[in-house]
Order: structure tokens, then C-alpha cells, then sequence
């Protein structure tokens, strides 16, 4: 954990400052979420550190409960995108043959719809709730997961040492968690991260778009849409969710571009 | 004497580096080296990986790959500085005096072009010689370099012709524009061996006939041997010796010449064949799945208790192939594999854990063979926790004992592979599939990747350890003069069929097949004259062509 | 027959075979999913006979399978069916729409693909040195925002703070082609800013990638100019990389219109897939489904031929 470059810390303090303000919003946050306290679309007071919104709701305390509405459905999204993909993309690599076929070419075919186009077919016809959204986006996600997880793990199963394995006789769990995985975690915990900032947008879009998060839940993107309207007025309290997720998706990127860098490196040291 | 072609006066050539988890820093690669080479010889430049012989011959044409920059020193070319001069003169020379031939053709040609376009390229772009005088000149060399139909392979694309003969269109490539120099770097090192002494030839002949002058790069001692007037040893990035080529390698001065003129000098008495065959394969035949044509076709061989049986053969012969189908990753479609007296299973599926364990395997990159994430000591430890339940002190001591088994000592136990060299990467490899107590060992190509003088300390090993612990290899390789230091008995390999089997002592001696002439008669011997010797009395073309 | 041709012929049909099955998936994901499209329409007030009556009428009485073929023929036959928010035919709705749809997506197209390579080889031309590293920075700002929250910046700033460009983009077709233009200038802008840094990202990649090359050191080595390296010899090998780059980025494009649609009122595809996604109105959201889709994959398909007939070893067969 030494030598951490500057850039790298930066994005790893931010990262943890965002998460923390998620977790405790309620003990930060100065108002409640839905109170209405003061007049429509106030100015930055002291007493409003970013004035209020369309309905006279303090802006600062409805960025936090949104911020941590937004991290939590893209936290939940991410690990459900990572767990389904990472397991499927290791599985058709070991197997290969029709097993590897058949989850390939499904996943070949969920990916030639857009994803957000899929996403909206089906929030069509599903109840929107918080469950709904975050299982869409996971298993929409989780197949670029398969995608990296997979071309990762052929290209660790054919070196020698996984074929020594084999003819050892090692049980395909030891060749998966031993041989392959510690090989394999570094390009995947860069790609979490990516995931992750992907995941924001994507909740973001929808929320913005009426088809996520529903009022009176907060969210960045529904922060976005309630105060549209203003920005023609020359009100800018919607963009106060633009400069959150601009930062919380550029620190992430550091970190993951961090890790990314240590293991290319670590390849291509001695050797 | 008159003023050289080329003179290099302390010559340092450095890099910078970027270690993971620690900052860039400068190193050097080359620690001055001085040199004259006359116009119309050959010099040839010798060492091992590492050695810098490659850095010094791009500085001739003022040229570093990657990150790698002159620091010090002179390089007179045709009486300049090149090392001072504009960068219009250097482009001027590049291409023009002096030319460069790379060890792999097959990437140094733009796969979106054909041949002639790019053979001429230099030339016409000097203003040497007009499109069709190129053209004309093109043709010539082609045929001197003995390039079949060379009036039209220029019209061909470089994924359209094969590996040795794209070498030679890069020798034409070098040779087209009339140069006063051409850097060789190691332009048959890629090749198999049959087709390494025809491209050796046509580039020999065309140095001559030419009369360009030439440095030439390689790692083989007996290949310069056949081509320089002068070769200059180095190591690590200084000179080691500099002589004319019979004097160093009749009568080498310094040891660490003197070891590379000796190497591959292993002297093995041959054991006669037992009753019992450890191991025997009888009438495998085998393709790989999806394709139409057997890779092997009714291959038996027999490897007795405590010996070694080498199996020879170029690329595309199958010796790899048959590893595969003894070890059970390729069931074969007919023949059958009997171990210890038991039939084994054609599939690994089907192979009790002990048949696994008497039946080990080496490969040919050490790195490659190892996880990179895990400990010298849990490399080795895993078989014996696998096969023998060995667990805590009791594993540690058996690790402890193997280690010393390959000369290594325990400080390496909490090493990770990254942090060994390729002998020692080798060595741990060994001990692997040593602490399995196995009855076979196959090895492939287990010291191609090596240096020779490397290599030479692994082949000690595996004779001592057969000693010791009576296991038996099927040694596979391409390399004959490893087989004469290793084996008891030989399978030549050609096109997925044995083509001479036997005692090592028969197989070796007159009169051959004409495939086994071939490839006896191909590999490089360490002394003057032998490359003409040999073209003369060539019976059969080379699989290359 | 040449193999080009074959390969090229494989992938046209691979292609119509991915259009048929993402239209099976399409319709399994808004006819076969929990929710009861009947339900979802009428709301949770709805009488039971209101659901039967509207159930009959999409037909959801009979199995899935062949309420999927007869849609799957209406749709081959140029029939998208009626929407049921107001019973209007789909195809003419949608017609006008993807007009202004491929209309504002074009522009776009026009202007970022050209910039996005030129900047790419810039960064590749001084890589490492600031022109690079200020183009990355930018790169990773732009993919770190979504696109509606570049849409809303620009918009405050330029149209609101400024005054230069309208804030909504209405056209119609009484407009001239230039006040349509000026009326469009602020969402082909933020769509330019959202592709520009993908491509460009991806094209500083794919040249990088090609310029290590040996056959560009044995370029160098013949003494030729940098620019006759990269022309002659790093060009060729490059324009099938590129054109994947520009390729997957107009798909990417597509998505990005739906969004940026919304944001700027703009009468097109997206604004109208959105609308009636909130409406739930089950057969606009299949045929502007599937719409999308094959634009996506026709542009996936594009940029895999464009590999195939660039690449040498199958334009000149051994």
C-alpha cells in the first residue's frame, strides 16, 4: 500500500467521503428530505448552504438523501452485476465447449440492444421500485462482466500452470479460486470501479428520464429533473447533481486507473 | 591501414526503467565498447540475452528501441559522427548506407503492402535508383537469395510467403538499395533448423558477392562462426574478448569464451535399453479437434525405467502433440499408452491420482509454468500436500531437501517467480514435478528459452537427478546437440510420423534417412568451412521451403 | 467463391439472425415479464371488466408464441401497429420522428467524427507532453458526467447565462435548413462532447497500438520522413481500428440521443420512446425497441465488414 500516487489518494479520499456522507446522511443532512422549508428555489443562504428547490426543500439535504439513495442502488447494482458475471464469465472459461457457447452467444445477444433502450422496454411493463431498478441494471451490467471475466480467465487458462494444475488433478474449485482468481482480481477490481461510475450515470438517466427513482425519494438525477425547469430562468440548482456525480465518477476512475496501472506493471516487470 | 567503414569509440547506451512500486530510473546497457569494421567484412557481435549486442547494432544506424538512448561516445560512419550530425543525415544513412535486418520478418513487414513495394522503398526513396532499376535489382537478389519464382513473389503479400523465405525478401529489402552496411540481428534465430542453413547460405553468398560489409548480431556461436571475418564476445553490455573467428573458436582467450565454445560438450554414456518399458506408446494416432488431417499418425515408442528418450523433430512434427496425448489432454483416435504395466485412460478424467503423479511434465517457458501469484515454497509444496498429505514442518523439510536437489538454497522458499532468473525459474520447475516422486518426467523444449551456458547447467541436472532417483524423461526437442548430451535411446519426428527410432549410438550413425541427413547435417558445427560442406552435399530440400 | 465474399455474407446473415432473436427478446421482455401489461395501463383502480376488455383487445389471451408471430409479420410487413395512448398508427408517428432523429444525430456525426480523429492523432503525435495529457483530462471529465448533465450545463451557460442558442429545440417543417440548424446547435453540441471522448480516447488507442509495430521501426530504419511513416505505413494498418472506433461510437450515439431528445424537447425517436414509456404504451415501446436495435446492430455490423475487407490476409488469400 506504499507509494500510492497523488492522483490515486485524491480519488481513493473522495471516494470515502462520498460513502461516508451516504451512510450517515440522516445525521448530517441540516433538514429532512421531504420537509419544505422555505420559499421556492431560494438563493444560497447560510441557512440554505445551497438555497432551496422547486418546492422550497432545502437543496443540501436533498443532494445527501439522493446521494445515498444513488450510491446505494448503484453499490446493490454493481455487486449483483459483478457476482452474476464474474461467476458465469469464470465458469464458461473453465468449461469452454457448449457451456461457453451457450452463455456467449446469450450474452451476445443482450448486448446487441442498447442498454438503456433494453432497460426501458422493460421498465414498460415492471412496477418501478428500488428492487426492480437495481435488478435490471445488475443483470443488464453483468454482461460486460461476463464479457471481461470471461476473456480474462481463457487467457490465464491456457498458461502452463494451469494446465500443470490440471495434470496434477486438481478439482476445478482449486484450479477457479487458486490458479486463476488471484491472477485475474486486479484488471476485475479496476473494472468494479468502472462498473460502479457506469452504474451512477445509468440510475442517474433513468431517475431523470421518470422511469427510476420515484418522488418524494430522492436521487441525483430526480434532483435534475424536479429542477429543470429553473435552468431557463437561470436558476442553477439542477446542476448542483452535475458537479456530484462529476466528482464522485472522476475519483472512482483514478482509483480504478490505479489499480489498473499496478497490475500491468506487475506484468510487465522482470521476467 | 585505410580509415574504417564504421568506427565506434566508448560507446554507452542506457535505458530508463519503470519498476513497478518504485520510480523510473536511468540503467545502463551498454559500458563502452569500441570497434572497427573495414568495409567489405563481417563482424560478428556474440552474447547472451541481455548482453547489449542488439543495442549496438541499432546504434550504427543512431537508433534506440523503446526507451533505450546513446549516452556517451562516437559512431563514425563513412567518416561523420553519426551521433552529432542533423537528423537529415541520419535519415540519409538510415536506408541508405546502412540497412537492417530484424530477427522477425514476419512483423517487419507491412502485412497491408506487397513485397516489392517495400523492398524497394528505401532505395527509390534515397534517390538511389529509379522504380524500374529497383524493380530490376529486386529480381536479381530474390533469385541470387534463392527465392522461388523471382519474378513475381514481390506481387505477393508477406502473409503469402513462408517464414524463411520472408527472411530472405528482408535481406533483399536490405540489400536493394546498394548500402555500404547491413546490421544481421539474429535474422535465423526464428527459423527451424533445416531452414536456418539455406537462409545462412543465401545471406553468406550474397555478403559476398555484394561485398557489403556487415554486423552480425546473434547468440549462436557456430552460426557466426560460418559467416564473420571477426567476432567480438560480449556480456553484460562490456566486451569480453575480440579476435578474428579462428582464433575464437580454436583458441578462445578468456573463460567465459572459452565455456561458450564448450558448451553443449555433456559427455553421456549411453545406457542400453531394459526388458521392461516404464512407458510405451503403441500406435497413437491423433488429430486435433475441428481439423481434417492427423497431427500424429502410428507413433510407438518405448522409454525403459531410469532413462532418457529423445524425441526430435522441427516445428509441425508432432513431438508437442505427442506429450499432450501421453499426458491425457489429447485423447488420441487410435493407439493406446501403457505406464507401469497399466493401460492408462486416453482421457485425464479417467486417471487415478497416483498414474498422475508417477507421470510428470516440464515446460519449455519456466515462467509461463508457474503462477505468478504464488511462493517458491507453495510451488513446490502443493504436490507433496497433494499426493502426500504432507502438511506444517514435515512439508517444509521435503521443500528444504529439494531445493538443495536443484542447487538452489532455501533463502528462495518466500521467492515469487518474478523475482528468479530463467535458470532458477527452470530449476524450481524441476523441483515441481521432482517432489511428486515420479517414474517419468517429460520434458518439452525444457531449455530452448535458455542461454546456452544456462541451459548446459540444466541438462547437468536432470542427468544427476536421473541418476539419483532413477526417474526417466522423454525428452522433447528440436536441438540435436542437446539430444547427443542427454539421451539413450532416439524417435526422429517428421510431419506427424517416426522416422528413424533406436539406441542413440544407431540412430546417430550412417547411413540415414534422408530426412535424419537433413537434420543431422543442419545443425551449426563450431568450425570453419562447415556451412559450404554442408550445402554441397545436400540430398533433400528443407521443410521450410 | 472469393472468401471475402463468404465471410461478408456470414456476417449480413449473422446480423438479421441477431435482429430476429433481439425482436424474440423484445417482445419476451414486455409481453411474458410479471407485470400484467393490462394492469400497468389501466392502474391499480382498474374495474375487472376494463382488464378483460382490454386484454382481449392486445390479444393477451392467446399464447405468447403467436401473438409474437402475427406482430413479427405485421412488423416485416411495414405494419408497427396502433399506440394505445391515442390510437394513432405507429409508422407514421414514428416516420417524422426518426427523421429528425437520424437528422440531429448526423450532425453530430459530421462534426465529432472528423474532430475526434484529428484530435486523437494529435495526442498520438505529442503523447505524453501536455496536448495529450490536457485531452485525457478532458476525455475523463466528459465520461464522468452523464449526458443530460452536459446538456443542462451547456444549456445554462450558453443559452440561459449567454443568450447565443435557444434552450429548446423545436423544429418543424416550415423551418429552412439553417434556422433548423441553429435550432439544433446546442444538443449536436453536447452529443459531439459526449462521443468526442470516447473516439478520441479509443482512437489515440488504436493508432498508439499500431505505431509499436515492428513494421514501423523497419519504416524508421529505411530512413524515411515521419510523415511517410505514418502515411505510408501506419495509415493502411489503421483505417480498420478507425473505423470500428467511429462505428461503435455511432452506435453509442444512438443511445445518447434518447437522452439529450428529452433534455432540449427535441421532437424525435427518444423523446417519443420516453413519453410512452411512462404512458406505458406497450407496442410504441416494441417498435421504437426495436428500431434502436437495428440501428445498433446495423452499425455493429458495418464496422466487423469494414475489418473483414481491410484486412489483408483475406483480401489476398494464401
Amino acid at each position: 500500500m506504499k507509494n500510492i500516487p497523488i492522483s490515486a489518494m485524491i480519488g481513493l479520499s473522495f471516494t470515502g467521503l462520498y460513502f461516508f456522507v451516504a451512510i450517515f446522511a440522516p445525521w448530517i443532512a441540516p433538514y429532512g428530505m421531504a420537509e419544505v422549508v422555505g420559499d421556492v428555489w431560494e438563493p444560497s443562504s447560510a441557512k440554505y448552504l445551497l438555497g432551496t428547490d422547486s418546492i422550497g426543500r432545502d437543496l443540501l439535504s436533498r443532494m445527501i438523501y439522493g446521494g445515498r439513495t444513488t450510491i446505494f442502488i448503484a453499490t446493490m447494482a454493481t455487486i449483483l452485476s459483478f457476482t452474476t458475471g464474474a461467476t458465469l464469465g469464470f465458469i464458461a472459461a473453465v468449461s469452454g465447449g457448449w457451456v461457453d457457447q451457450l452463455l456467449s452467444r446469450f450474452v451476445d445477444l443482450i448486448m446487441s440492444i442498447p442498454s438503456l433502450i433494453f432497460a426501458l422496454v422493460v421498465l414498460s411493463v415492471m412496477p418501478v421500485t428500488v428492487n426492480v431498478l437495481i435488478l435490471v441494471m445488475g443483470l443488464l451490467d453483468s454482461t460486460r462482466v461476463f464479457r471481461l471475466a470471461r476473456a480474462v480467465a481463457v487467457d490465464i487458462a491456457v498458461m502452463d500452470y494451469v494446465e500443470a494444475a490440471r495434470l496434477r488433478g486438481e478439482k476445478l474449485l482449486w484450479i477457479i479460486f487458486r490458479e486463476i482468481l488471484p491472477n485475474a482480481l486486479s484488471p476485475l477490481v479496476a473494472e468494479m470501479g468502472l462498473r460502479f461510475i457506469f452504474m451512477v450515470l445509468f440510475v442517474s438517466t433513468l431517475s431523470f428520464l421518470g422511469l427510476g427513482v420515484q418522488p418524494p425519494q430522492a436521487d441525483w438525477g430526480g434532483i435534475v429533473k424536479e429542477n429543470k425547469d429553473g435552468i431557463v430562468y437561470g436558476i442553477p440548482a439542477a446542476l448542483a447533481p452535475a458537479f456530484a456525480i462529476a466528482t464522485l465518477s472522476i475519483s472512482v476512475n483514478l482509483v480504478a486507473d490505479w489499480v489498473l496501472n499496478r497490475t500491468t506493471s506487475l506484468k510487465g516487470g522482470r521476467g | 591501414m585505410n580509415e574504417p567503414l564504421v568506427k565506434v569509440r566508448g560507446l554507452k547506451i542506457g535505458a530508463t526503467v519503470y519498476p513497478p512500486g518504485e520510480k523510473p530510473h536511468d540503467i545502463a546497457i551498454v559500458h563502452g565498447v569500441d570497434f572497427d569494421l573495414q568495409k567489405g567484412q563481417v563482424l560478428g557481435l556474440i552474447g547472451e540475452s541481455g548482453a547489449g549486442k542488439s543495442t549496438i547494432g541499432l546504434a550504427a544506424m543512431a537508433y534506440g528501441r523503446g526507451g533505450v538512448k546513446i549516452t556517451a561516445g562516437e559512431v563514425w560512419v563513412n567518416g561523420r559522427d553519426i551521433l552529432k550530425t542533423s537528423l537529415k543525415d541520419i535519415r540519409a544513412l538510415r536506408g541508405g548506407e546502412v540497412t537492417y535486418v530484424s530477427q522477425s520478418a514476419a512483423a517487419s513487414f507491412n502485412p497491408a503492402k506487397q513485397i516489392m513495394e517495400q523492398v524497394i522503398e528505401a532505395a527509390v526513396g534515397h534517390g538511389k535508383f529509379s522504380k524500374s532499376q529497383a524493380e530490376t535489382r529486386a529480381i536479381d537478389l530474390f533469385a541470387k537469395l534463392g527465392l522461388p519464382d523471382p519474378e513475381n513473389i514481390g506481387k505477393r503479400y508477406p502473409h503469402q510467403v513462408s517464414g524463411g523465405q520472408l527472411q530472405r525478401c528482408m535481406t533483399a529489402l536490405a540489400l536493394c538499395p546498394e548500402p555500404d552496411m547491413v546490421v544481421f540481428d539474429e535474422p535465423t534465430t526464428a527459423l527451424d533448423v533445416t531452414t536456418q542453413i539455406d537462409v545462412l547460405a543465401a545471406i553468406k553468398e550474397a555478403i559476398r558477392d555484394t561485398g557489403v560489409a556487415a554486423l552480425y548480431i546473434t547468440h549462436d556461436l557456430a552460426v557466426v562462426a560460418q559467416i564473420s571475418d571477426h567476432i567480438m564476445v560480449l556480456r553484460h553490455g562490456e566486451m569480453v574478448e575480440y579476435g578474428d573467428t579462428g582464433q575464437i573458436i580454436s583458441a578462445p582467450k578468456e573463460d567465459y569464451t572459452k565455456a561458450l565454445v564448450s558448451v553443449r560438450s555433456i559427455d553421456h554414456q549411453e545406457k542400453p535399453p531394459g526388458t521392461d518399458p516404464v512407458l510405451s506408446v503403441t500406435n497413437i494416432t491423433a488429430r486435433y479437434k475441428g481439423t481434417k488431417f492427423d497431427v500424429l499418425s502410428d507413433v510407438s515408442v518405448d522409454l525403459y525405467p531410469g532413462q532418457t528418450l529423445a524425441i526430435v523433430g522441427e516445428s509441425g512434427s508432432g513431438k508437442s502433440t505427442l506429450a499432450r496425448v501421453i499426458t491425457g489432454l489429447l485423447p488420441p483416435r487410435e493407439g493406446q499408452t501403457n505406464f507401469a504395466g497399466q493401460t492408462l485412460s486416453d482421457a485425464l478424467a479417467g486417471r487415478s491420482r497416483d498414474e498422475l503423479r508417477e507421470l510428470q511434465m516440464i515446460y519449455q517457458m519456466a515462467d509461463v509454468a508457474m503462477n505468478p501469484r504464488q511462493t517458491v515454497g507453495t510451488i513446490i509444496g502443493r504436490p507433496l500436500e497433494f499426493y502426500f498429505g504432507l502438511r506444517g514442518a514435515e512439508k517444509k523439510r521435503r521443500i528444504r531437501e529439494l531445493l538443495d536437489a536443484i542447487e538452489m538454497g532455501d533463502g528462495f522458499i518466500d521467492r515469487y517467480p518474478a523475482e528468479l532468473s530463467g535458470g532458477q525459474k527452470q530449476r524450481v520447475c524441476i523441483a515441481r514435478s521432482l517432489a511428486a516422486k515420479p517414474k517419468v518426467i517429460i520434458c518439452d523444449e525444457v531449455t530452448s528459452a535458455l542461454d546456452p551456458l544456462v541451459a548446459d547447467g540444466i541438462l547437468k541436472l536432470l542427468l544427476e537427478l536421473q541418476k539419483a532417483e532413477n526417474v526417466a524423461y522423454l525428452f522433447i526437442t528440436h536441438d540435436l546437440a542437446t539430444v547427443r548430451a542427454i539421451a539413450d535411446s532416439i524417435a526422429v519426428m517428421y510431419q506427424g510420423r517416426v522416422v528413424r527410432y533406436g539406441p542413440k549410438s544407431k540412430v546417430l550413425a550412417p547411413p540415414f534417412d534422408d530426412y535424419t541427413d537433413l537434420l543431422l547435417s543442419s545443425v551449426p558445427e563450431m568450425r570453419l568451412g562447415w556451412l559450404e560442406q554442408v550445402i554441397a552435399n545436400r540430398k533433400m530440400e528443407s521443410a521450410g521451403n | 467463391m472469393h472468401p471475402i465474399v463468404k465471410l461478408v455474407a456470414q456476417r449480413l446473415a449473422l446480423s438479421t439472425l441477431l435482429l430476429l432473436a433481439a425482436s424474440i427478446l423484445i417482445f419476451v421482455g414486455t409481453q411474458i415479464l410479471p407485470g400484467d401489461v393490462a394492469q400497468s395501463i389501466l392502474g391499480q383502480s382498474a374495474t375487472p371488466e376494463n382488464l378483460a376488455n382490454l386484454r382481449a383487445e392486445l390479444g393477451l389471451n392467446e399464447p405468447a408464441v403467436s401473438r409474437y408471430l402475427s406482430w413479427l409479420n405485421d412488423v416485416l410487413h411495414g405494419d408497427l401497429g396502433t399506440a394505445l395512448t391515442n390510437g394513432r398508427d405507429i409508422g407514421e408517428s414514428i416516420g417524422y420522428r426518426l427523421k429528425n432523429t437520424l437528422f440531429l444525430a448526423s450532425c453530430a456525426a459530421v462534426i465529432s467524427v472528423p474532430l475526434a480523429i484529428f484530435l486523437g492523432l494529435l495526442a498520438v503525435r505529442y503523447k505524453d507532453r501536455w496536448p495529450d495529457k490536457m485531452i485525457s483530462a478532458v476525455t475523463l471529465t466528459s465520461i464522468s458526467i452523464p449526458e443530460f448533465l452536459i446538456g443542462y450545463v451547456l444549456m445554462y451557460f450558453i443559452a440561459v447565462k449567454l443568450g447565443w442558442f435557444s434552450s429548446v429545440a423545436l423544429v418543424n417543417d416550415g423551418m429552412s435548413f439553417f434556422e433548423k440548424l441553429n435550432a439544433i446547435a446546442l444538443p449536436v453540441m453536447v452529443l459531439t462532447l459526449v462521443v468526442l471522448a470516447h473516439m478520441m480516447r479509443m482512437t489515440r488507442a488504436a493508432i498508439l497500438n499500431v505505431m509499436q509495430s515492428a513494421y514501423i521501426e523497419t519504416a524508421e530504419l529505411k530512413g524515411l520522413s515521419t510523415f511517410s511513416v505514418i502515411a505510408r505505413h501506419a495509415f493502411p494498418n489503421a483505417i480498420s481500428p478507425i473505423v470500428n472506433v467511429v462505428m461503435l461510437n455511432l452506435a453509442y450515439l444512438v443511445v445518447g440521443v434518447v437522452v439529450i431528445e428529452v433534455v432540449f424537447v427535441y421532437p424525435g425517436m427518444g423523446q417519443y420512446l420516453v413519453d410512452h414509456v411512462s404512458k406505458r404504451d406497450v407496442p410504441v415501446v416494441q417498435a421504437c425497441g426495436i428500431i434502436f436495435a437495428a440501428v445498433y446492430i446495423g452499425l455493429n455490423m458495418v464496422a466487423d465488414i469494414v475489418s473483414i475487407l481491410a484486412n489483408p490476409r483475406l483480401r489476398h488469400p494464401k
